[in-house]
């Protein structure tokens, strides 16, 4: 089983590197480009010790804990 | 009194913290590893600045779960003074006996110079000593030290005069040009509601000998240590 979290600013927070990211991709000459936002990608192997509620539950509990500052960042799993 | 100076792996300015105490202001003073769970001698905890955990995750994230921190927050519930600098505050955000967090400097460089900070509270042990609206000349080292709080939390901080320094220019003024990095109203560090826990992002302990070409730090230890002696006469 393998989880896979998706961490990203929440639509507040200033993202510089995805300004950068989006004006350097502009530079090169992508057109069309409204805005970027840079975001963290976690995959997470399990073994077979969990059922997938089981393991929606702890990676959930991960992801709001370790993985995302709630300050700063929300999060969404999905279990495969 | 005893001071602790916590070690991370990655900390790197703790021998720097470790000799203003000492040799500065010639108070006891230990180091103490992040393993270690018992704070009971100690009645003051800086956690120094550097590169704890190499800053995976984010800054702070992981020594945040380290067993020293678990003793940091009932040391700070019962009152005990915690300075956070640097990746200090950084780590005193992350477990949350700080509000807010420390984002990525708005223009995306690492900025590593003396700024300009204004005392916005002498009500806290770490600035009794400093005069309302001091200008004090502290350096930064930081590629990520834009606070940036919840907008109620912002109301908060200010009512409860809670932000303790703010960036400002060398006559005292808060300017977006003073701000090196784009603090949330420029703020520069900050302390808890018992005024015994502050987290800031300069580095007093770089600015305590004039050889290092400003001792205006020297007063934020100075305030500490009279503090420890007031409380230890009553």
């Amino acid at each position: 089983m393998k989880a896979k979290v998706y961490v990203t600013l929440k639509s507040g927070v200033l993202d510089p590197q995805g300004k950068a990211i989006h004006h350097a991709v502009e530079t090169i000459g992508y057109q069309g480009i409204a805005d970027v936002r840079q975001g963290k990608y976690f995959e997470i192997s399990l073994d077979s010790s969990m059922t997938e509620e089981q393991a929606r539950a702890e990676i959930e509990r991960m992801a709001r804990e370790v993985l995302s500052n709630p300050v700063i960042e929300d999060y969404r799993v999905e279990i495969e | 009194m005893k001071i602790g100076v916590v070690v991370f792996p990655g900390s790197n300015c703790d021998h720097d913290a470790y000799h203003v105490i000492s040799k500065v202001i010639g108070q006891p003073v230990d180091f103490i590893w992040h393993r270690s769970v018992s704070l009971g001698e100690f009645d003051a905890v800086i956690l120094p600045g550097g590169f704890s955990y190499g800053d995976y995750l984010r800054c702070g994230a992981i020594a945040r779960f380290s067993p020293v921190m678990q003793a940091v927050k009932s040391f700070a519930v019962r009152g005990g003074f915690v300075l956070g600098i640097c990746n200090g505050f950084q780590i005193l955000c992350e477990s949350g006996l700080l509000p807010g967090a420390l984002l990525r400097n708005r223009d995306l460089k690492f900025i590593c110079k003396h700024v300009n900070l204004r005392v916005e509270t002498t009500d806290s042990p770490f600035t009794q000593h400093c005069q309302l609206g001091q200008v004090l000349s502290i350096p930064i080292a930081h590629g990520e030290g834009n606070y940036f709080c919840d907008p109620e939390v912002l109301d908060e901080l200010i009512r409860e005069d809670r932000i303790v320094f703010r960036y400002c220019d060398s006559e005292g003024r808060i300017t977006t040009e003073a701000n090196p990095n784009g603090s949330l109203d420029n703020i520069a560090g900050i302390c808890n509601r018992e005024r015994n826990v502050l987290g800031m992002m300069p580095h007093p302990e770089r600015a305590s000998e004039e050889l290092l070409g400003s001792a205006d730090g020297r007063i934020i230890f100075h305030s500490l240590t009279a503090t420890l002696r007031e409380l230890a006469r009553a």
